[in-house]
């Protein structure tokens, strides 16, 4: 360990609906070395200072998706957030903006849930192919097209930062637009005007206001914004050209 | 065991909160100089129909120093409207790919304040040469 | 599965009006609002009559001239309307109803104004 132990104060927004009107600040003293994350400081304190303290985790490494949360008011992954930062300075914790709290850090994610279920977060083949047919081939500049929307892991810090779905929660919002733009745009994929009917609402993507924050925050580098922006112009597009071309199957008024 | 009771955090002030959100806001109130802008222009094309007499009047009204002031802060406010739609173009532009490179964001936005100065400059040009 | 929104409508004219100002708003605000009125580069009298009137005859001049007054009021209308549900003044029929109203009575006027100057 480091040759003096140096000790940041972790302020923690509680929530413990049995015995809290509303959420309540705690502070908590943690002492931390340079390579602690903000979630080692935070099961530093369930497993030394309070144990009824209640948070997601899982992987530890970026990619599940589970450690979600405010820090110092930015959609971060606790994961991937170090204390040495913030100190000397207070740093404060707070669940995910925008979604109800559990309790404490842990947040109600059904409705991200179900919407991701609507969009049809799979490959629906444009033909299917048998074994024997072998596998869908597809080329480099075709998995160019969708591959930066492919690495999103559900982590929903673009939620947190859009304010649009803070303000309405019928809004798709950012990452489900950026998946079901990752599936209409693989090649393989023949599903397109089925999701389309997802969008073209007014919650689907003519709710953002391109405030371009989702993309910021994003722990993976997907760019949810972009994939909203360009289904606007799809949706506009199909739109206007519903009147002159033939009814495709999944069209609808 | 306990009732579940999910608690929705209220959002009033948010885009205080936040300078990202401080500056869309900004942004998004360039909207109001714009809508000025365009109906002091509209308040001209009503003047013009009248005949002579009332476009001077409207003449005179932009001669007057309130209107310059006005004008300052309009040239301020459509200034940084012009920088913010060419910034956030990146995000709300369909990839734009060249001889099989898509282009950077850098690219996207320097490409379109480039095109906002030429255009600007044929404007005033033009204006120039039809006005003299 | 929900019902299309005629959203795409106002989405293009919006879009159309924050290119159209993006690209020459500033320099419009500098010739008619700063360098004629002050006859900063330009004539004091530049805008006179005439010059205006010749300007809105020319079939060029009316579609430029009706282009700013619409686009730039679409493009308003419709940002100030999302802003008002940021604020929290969720989009009402009033705020409708203003914001959209404006843009399209403009686009009116402006078309009437400049037909009845003739060709």
């Amino acid at each position: 360990m480091s040759e003096q132990e140096k000790i940041i104060e972790i302020e923690v927004l509680r929530y413990r609906p049995e015995q809290d009107e509303k959420p309540v600040p705690q502070v908590f003293k943690v002492p931390f070395t340079d390579d602690m994350s903000v979630l080692q400081g935070i099961q530093y304190i369930k497993d030394w200072l309070d144990g009824t303290l209640s948070y997601r985790w899982s992987c530890r490494m970026a990619i599940c998706g589970s450690c979600g949360m405010m820090v110092d008011g930015v959609p971060k992954l606790a994961c991937k957030t170090f204390l040495r930062d913030y100190y000397p300075n207070r740093v404060r914790i707070e669940a995910l903006a925008h979604f109800p709290i559990e309790r404490d850090l842990v947040i109600v994610a059904d409705d991200f849930i179900e919407k991701l279920q609507r969009i049809k977060p799979w490959i629906i083949p444009k033909e299917a192919r048998t074994l024997e047919q072998g596998e869908y081939i597809q080329t480099p500049a075709e998995l160019d097209v969708y591959e930066q929307f492919s690495s999103c892991i559900n982590c929903m810090l673009c939620y947190a930062a859009c304010p649009q779905y803070g303000l309405n929660d019928k809004f798709l919002g950012p990452g489900i637009i950026a998946l079901l733009h990752r599936y209409n745009a693989d090649s393989r994929d023949g599903a397109e005007a089925e999701r389309m009917q997802e969008i073209h609402g007014h919650e689907g993507v003519f709710n953002c206001t391109a405030v371009g924050y989702c993309s910021e925050v994003c722990p993976k580098g997907v760019d949810p914004a972009n994939a909203v922006n360009v289904n606007k112009t799809k949706v506009a597009q199909d739109y206007f050209l519903r009147f002159i071309r033939p009814k495709a199957k999944g069209d609808c008024e | 065991m306990t009732a579940r009771r999910p608690y929705k955090r209220p959002m009033p002030g948010w885009w205080r909160k936040n300078p990202y959100f401080v500056e869309y806001v900004v942004h998004e109130a360039t909207a109001c100089f714009v809508a000025a802008y365009a109906l002091v222009f509209l308040a001209g094309l009503l003047c013009l129909v009248q005949g002579e007499e009332a476009w001077a009047a409207w003449l005179a009204v932009l001669r007057s120093p309130w209107s310059i002031v006005a004008h300052l802060v309009m040239l301020v406010a459509m200034g940084y409207h012009s920088y913010t739609w060419f910034k956030i173009m990146p995000k709300t532009l369909p990839p734009v790919v060249v001889r099989g490179q898509r282009l950077s964001p850098g690219a996207i936005t320097g490409g379109g304040l480039f095109a906002a100065l030429a255009a600007s400059l044929l404007v005033l040009g033009l204006a120039w040469g039809v006005l003299q | 599965m929900s019902k299309r929104s005629n959203e795409p409508i106002f989405w293009l004219l919006f879009g159309a009006g924050g290119m159209f100002s993006a690209l020459i708003g500033p320099a419009l605000v500098i010739v008619t609002g700063l360098a004629v009125p002050l006859g900063v580069v330009f004539a004091p009298d530049a805008l006179r009559y005439e010059h205006a009137h010749a300007l809105a005859q020319h079939w060029l001049g009316k579609g430029f001239l009706f282009l700013v007054v619409s686009l730039f009021l679409w493009h308003a209308g419709h940002r100030i309307f999302h802003s008002l549900h940021d604020f929290g003044i969720h989009a009402g029929g009033v705020a409708r109803a203003v914001c959209y109203g404006v843009p399209a009575a403009a686009t009116v006027l402006a078309a009437a104004a400049l037909l009845s100057i003739g060709f």
